[in-house]
């Protein structure tokens, strides 16, 4: 077994929990805006996120991965869902596990039992980085003004995620449905992110949803 | 802006997702501590300079976060090709009228 410290590191539900755009009070925003807005961003907040890591070839690993999660292993460029659970490529020997809140323990276990005496790592990452939705008709013209990378459909179809240069900064564009993208960003950078965005989607009309 | 092929990635990025790392294809010496100063010395710090083809270390900062190796022509700035670490490069030829090694010192 591993001699990894392996242990619960959310607090219980009874301690109170910030998300990293708590100062910009977005439920204050829910419900106003303009009708028929461009853009509707929803923070995805307090989510579990790990990182996985391990040998993409080895039947062992992949086999474990698909027994903990019910997911297979996507390959390059892809990330793969199923409800609330996504699993996305990262890198040739590194993913990022996406649950719901406080999920990540039992996923984490579930992980370290199915790839046992395997080569792997299992991070939890879930207080670095937070997730914002973006979804409406002009979220591709946002996208369009923020990175140098073609996110026309037909070089980033629905299911495709990469980590790129984005408003002179990093983050991971996940292309998740028609008009449905998602953002995985580091938490200190949430605020510049939040400011970018309003700004970015002020022509289109933004909304900001629950 | 210059687009570059990731090897990991297999598609062609922008530029400025990438860092520039060096000259490629240097061991680490095996044993560093029966090295002489100058066998330590010339691994530590001393790097070609080529004028044309040069095979150079590439890391893909902002997207898979990998180190790969570029076959780059310094001169001009075209890349002939990019491959994954522990692979072989195909581009070794000296760039036309470039001036052979030995040559160059009998001048
Ligand atoms: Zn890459």
């Amino acid at each position: 077994m591993t001699t990894a410290n392996v242990y619960q590191q959310r607090p219980g539900d009874d301690v109170k929990a910030e998300t990293p755009l708590h100062h910009a009070n977005l439920p204050s925003l829910f419900g106003k805006g303009r009708n028929n807005p461009g853009v509707t961003l929803r923070e995805r907040k307090l989510l579990g996120h790990l990182t996985l890591r391990g040998e993409a070839h080895d039947s062992a690993f992949s086999g474990g991965v698909h027994k903990a999660l019910g997911l297979e292993l996507p390959v390059a460029l892809g990330v793969v869902s199923q409800g609330e659970l996504s699993l996305q490529w990262m890198g040739p020997d590194e993913w990022l596990l996406i649950c719901p809140r406080g999920q990540e323990f039992a996923l984490e276990q579930q992980l370290r039992e199915a790839l046992a005496g395997l080569h792997i790592q299992v991070v939890n990452v879930s207080g670095g980085q937070t997730l914002l939705e973006l979804s409406g008709p002009s979220v591709r013209q946002v996208l369009m003004k923020s990175t140098s990378y073609d996110v026309h459909p037909d070089n980033f179809p629905v299911g495709k995620a990469v980590s790129t240069v984005f408003a002179k900064s990093q983050l991971i564009i996940r292309h998740m449905a028609e008009d449905t993208w998602e953002l995985v960003i580091r938490r200190s950078f949430a605020d510049y992110w939040w400011l970018w965005l309003q700004d970015a989607s002020a022509e289109y009309g933004l909304a900001i949803a629950e | 802006m210059l687009q570059i092929f990731c090897p990991h990635c297999a598609e062609l990025r922008s530029e400025e997702e990438f860092h520039a790392s060096g000259q490629a294809h240097i061991p680490r010496p095996l044993d560093p501590a029966a090295c002489t100063d100058e066998q330590w010395g010339t691994y530590m710090f001393f790097r070609d300079n080529p004028r044309g083809i040069h095979h150079e270390l590439w890391i893909h900062a902002a997207g898979c976060r990998q180190y790969f190796n570029a076959t780059r022509d310094t001169v001009t700035y075209e890349i002939f090709e990019t491959y994954k670490i522990g692979e072989k490069p195909q581009v070794t030829a000296k760039p036309a009228g470039a001036v052979p090694e030995a040559a160059a010192r009998e001048e």
